[in-house]
């Protein structure tokens, strides 16, 4: 009997694999022939992607950038295990940072102290702007979905209006830019050096953190099971005796608590201002590799990984005469297989263990006649 | 069946009623038998088949758009016949008038009652041209007013020469409408019945059967300790016509310790909102609820488990397992506060597992581990699980709904086994269930339950299965004798 059970998981392993792997192979396959449609070789565009993107430089660029991918991914993954479609990450860290990057330039405290701050005030905006849309839904029924696309407006508004010189922002670099205060430089997070290839952010660090508490309070603790319950079936959830009203506001206050740290690795590790280009629509990315990653906290690094990689080398592409739109074409293909496979090789997957439960138990029955006859 | 007449389909919940519709309108194949219309042998692959040899169908839940009228309704996939404009319109006046449906078209179907509603879906077929309606159980949204309006409507469509099926489960009902009854029973044709030389009684006999097995309680273990007590509980739904309907009605009941209190009664009837109401799943307006001397009216549904309430619920795939998640997890379900299934804030997935394995053992759930997903087991086992569960957190209170439905014999048995043996060490089990010979066998008290109040009571020691089918439909109420010869 044990045999057999570790047989079923090591297959539910393969086949967990087999749909990211299988979705990739495809994505490539397709991007190569729009490649070819506009008239030139993907063979070589291919072979500079791996060379240019393994390179050290590379390695250090892609981390960072998947440092805040990654942030972005949990923060959507913990919505979607809910069965919850928090597309306000977006609203809520671009709000989160700005207040993150007030609060900051404003204090002058010991640096650890100040950071503690910021971080977090960065979540508790995060989750306010969050429970929103939470407190939304459980009291009036508004679809979460609708209600945090609005609130991402206005937390573009916002930041708008408050992001003028005279408000909560002044003009800097010879008044070409609007900012907030910068940091003081005692606030700024730790980098790693890396030589060469550059400066490796510390906020990596606190991304894997994020990543471990994921993993371990949905999967160990009593919370987490009454979340995923809410998230496979409200009804048994309900059943069981889980509040799902509460579950929904809390894990909507949870999601935008992690949004809140999206922007913490540019604003503490890079920009360490808020300004007119502080970087927008990651949260769109990050449900993307939310999917890609199938809201497991080990498959999210991986796809915020290979965000990381398409964006550094599809840049290069674009010297060596290739068309930069060639990335969007990559990542919507990637997106678009993930969903398809996932699908696919889930219900193949249900149908094939139905069988084999089938099949074992006839056979059970075929070696113990009339056995359990008895009962009857 | 002839043309013109009414033609009732009665039997017992999962007896096939609907499977046999299905067949009917094409939405189903069947796999032998073949199906005559006007002398001619058809086959039906689609309700487009069906329609277009005049089999048109009514559903129990309506299939119309709210934001239309009931012209565009009525027109909507059917454009073809008469359009879309006036000549639309005067076809559903002329059919209207015809058969007396008193349908005006041009309002919007969301302003307009059940009764209304059910009088559009029927012009909608005729409109399609049927010439046989199959309309399955009309009568279970509509109150009795509505119910006798429908039955004139029926008349007068069975005076223009048209066929109507009638599906349904209540008898009184079955017999002032109909003009021929087929009662079917476990997917096969137990008899045919004039309603003219029927009783309800003969026909309830009919429908239940006489010749089941009988679950045989032993001695009495019914002690003076109330285990469960229901205070005047009162649950009524305000529906989108604003029309208040009333879903429990003062119900009160005690249960002792060691006791099971059967509840009879045709589905629908404010059961599973009674069971709810007890779980803490619905809020009921007046009424209290106390388990073992302490009123827990006002606690949520994970209080009243840990206090001690197991729940066999009558759905299983919507309330007592994620058919998606793997065994184990599936044991951790409603218990997740207590163990082994947690210590303190975390899971014991370890002690989870072990135990998984200990009611995969005891209750013969036949799996070959505890890692396959719920939803790879058969329904028997499922069931074998969610009782193993129920019965691992030494309940005080057990709510059984249907526990043994669509469960094979051996299984039946099984969990019937360890109800009784729970029972015998003090378990209060309140049971609910559509198999009679289940209710009358294992129950010490029983409860006929009729539109939301309980009717009537039974000793199970002498009641028959005929005389409480007769008191379902609401043809019987108070005390049930067995000497008592007339039930109506």
């Amino acid at each position: 009997m044990n045999k057999l059970t570790s047989r079923i998981d090591k297959e539910r392993l393969l086949l967990g694999i087999a749909a990211p792997l299988l979705a990739i192979v495809a994505a490539l396959l397709i991007t190569a022939l729009v490649i070819l449609a506009t008239g030139k070789n993907p063979g070589p565009a291919f072979s500079d992607m791996l060379t240019y993107g393994f390179a050290s430089d590379s390695q250090v660029y892609i981390l960072n950038k998947a440092t805040t991918y990654y942030l972005a991914g949990i923060s959507v993954a913990i919505g979607f295990r809910m069965n919850l479609f928090n597309i306000g990450v977006d609203g809520q860290y671009r709000l989160a940072a700005f207040f993150a990057a007030v609060l900051g330039g404003a204090l002058t405290l010991p640096g650890w102290l100040s950071m503690l701050l910021i971080l977090i005030c960065a979540m508790a905006t995060g989750a306010v702007w969050a429970a929103i849309a939470g407190v939304l839904k459980v009291t009036r029924g508004v679809s979460e979905v609708i209600s945090t696309i609005m609130l991402n407006s206005i937390a573009t508004a916002v930041i708008g209006y408050l992001l003028q010189p005279g408000k909560l922002a002044q003009l800097y670099q010879g008044g070409t830019v609007v900012a907030t205060k910068p940091l003081p430089s005692a606030s700024h997070f730790f980098l790693i050096d890396t030589g060469a290839s550059g400066e490796l952010d510390g906020f990596i660090v606190i991304a894997a953190i994020v990543g471990v508490a994921y993993w371990f309070v949905l999967g160990r603790t009593r919370f987490g099971y009454d979340l995923r319950t809410v998230g496979q079936s409200e009804s048994a959830a309900t059943a069981s005796g889980v509040s799902v009203k509460k579950m929904v506001v809390t894990s909507m206050i949870i999601s935008g608590a992690a949004a809140g740290l999206i922007g913490m690795p540019t604003l503490l590790n890079e920009s360490y201002q808020y300004s007119s280009d502080f970087p927008t629509g990651i949260a769109f990315t990050g449900i993307a590799i939310a999917l890609l990653g199938r809201n497991n906290p080990i498959g999210i690094a991986l796809g915020a990984l290979l965000w990381g990689f398409l964006e550094r080398t599809t840049n290069h592409l674009e010297f060596q005469g290739y068309d930069k739109e060639i990335l969007g074409v990559i990542q919507g293909v990637i997106v678009l297989c993930v969903v398809i496979a996932y699908e696919v090789v889930r219900r193949y997957g249900l149908k094939r263990q139905q069988h084999k439960v089938g099949a074992e138990l006839a056979a059970q029955a075929a070696a113990a006649p009339m056995k359990k006859q008895e009962v009857a | 069946m002839a043309k013109g007449t009414v033609h009732a389909l009665c039997g017992e919940n999962g007896a096939g009623k609907s499977t046999l519709m299905k067949i009917l309108y094409g939405m189903q194949q069947p796999d032998e038998g073949t199906i005559t219309i006007d002398g001619e042998q058809v086959v039906l692959h689609n309700p487009a088949d069906a329609i277009a040899r005049g089999i048109g169908m009514v559903h129990q839940h309506f299939m119309l758009a709210d934001n239309l009228t009931v012209l565009e309704n009525v027109a909507l996939g059917a454009e073809k016949l008469y359009g879309i404009g006036g000549k639309a319109r005067a076809k559903i006046k002329e059919i209207s008038d015809a058969y007396g449906l008193n349908v005006r078209p041009d309002v919007l179907v969301e302003e307009l009652g059940v009764a209304d509603r059910q009088r559009v879906e029927i012009l909608k077929v005729l409109y399609r041209g049927a010439k046989t309606l199959i309309l399955d159980e009309p009568t279970a949204v509509l109150v009795p007013q509505e119910v006798d309006a429908l039955f004139d409507n029926l008349r007068d469509l069975k005076a223009e020469g048209l066929t109507v099926i009638f599906i349904s489960h209540k008898l009184g009902e079955v017999l002032s409408v109909a003009d021929e009854i087929t009662v079917i029973r476990r997917g096969t044709t137990v008899g045919t019945a004039e309603p003219s030389s029927t009783t309800p009684r003969q026909l309830a006999e009919m429908m239940v059967g006489s010749e089941l097995p009988t679950p045989e309680t032993e001695e009495s273990t019914v002690t003076d300790v109330p285990m469960l007590t229901v205070e005047g509980l009162h649950l009524s739904q305000t529906d989108l016509d604003g029309i208040e309907r009333v879903i429990l009605d003062q119900i009160s009941f005690t249960i002792h310790k060691g006791e099971i209190l059967g509840i009879a009664g045709v589905e629908g009837n404010g059961q599973s909102e009674l069971v709810e109401a007890i779980m803490g799943m619905r809020h009921p307006e007046t009424g209290t609820i106390s388990l073992d001397g302490t009123d827990i009216s006002q606690r949520p549904t994970r209080d009243r488990r840990e206090a001690g309430i197991g729940y066999i619920p009558e759905d299983r795939h919507r309330h007592g397992l994620l058919l998606e998640a793997p065994l184990w997890e599936n044991r951790i379900l409603g218990h997740v506060t207590e163990r082994p299934n947690s210590r303190g804030p975390l899971l014991d997935i370890k002690g989870a597992r072990a135990d998984t394995e200990r009611i995969v053992a005891e209750y013969d759930v036949r799996t070959p581990g505890i890692d396959v997903t719920a939803a790879s087991l058969s329904g028997g086992n499922q069931q074998k699980l969610i009782v193993g569960r129920e019965m691992s957190h030494a309940p005080k209170l057990l709510i059984a709904a249907h526990p043994t439905r669509g469960v094979d014999v051996g299984a039946q048995a099984a969990i019937w086994d360890h109800i009784r043996q729970a029972r015998r060490e003090g378990l209060a089990v309140l049971l609910i269930s559509a198999d009679l010979d289940e209710l009358i066998g294992l129950s010490d008290t029983l409860r006929v339950m009729y539109r939301g109040r309980l009717v009537a009571h039974a000793d199970p020691a002498t009641i028959t299965p005929e005389k409480l089918g007769s008191a379902m439909t609401g043809a019987a109420t108070g005390r049930l004798e067995h000497a008592e010869d007339d039930a109506r």
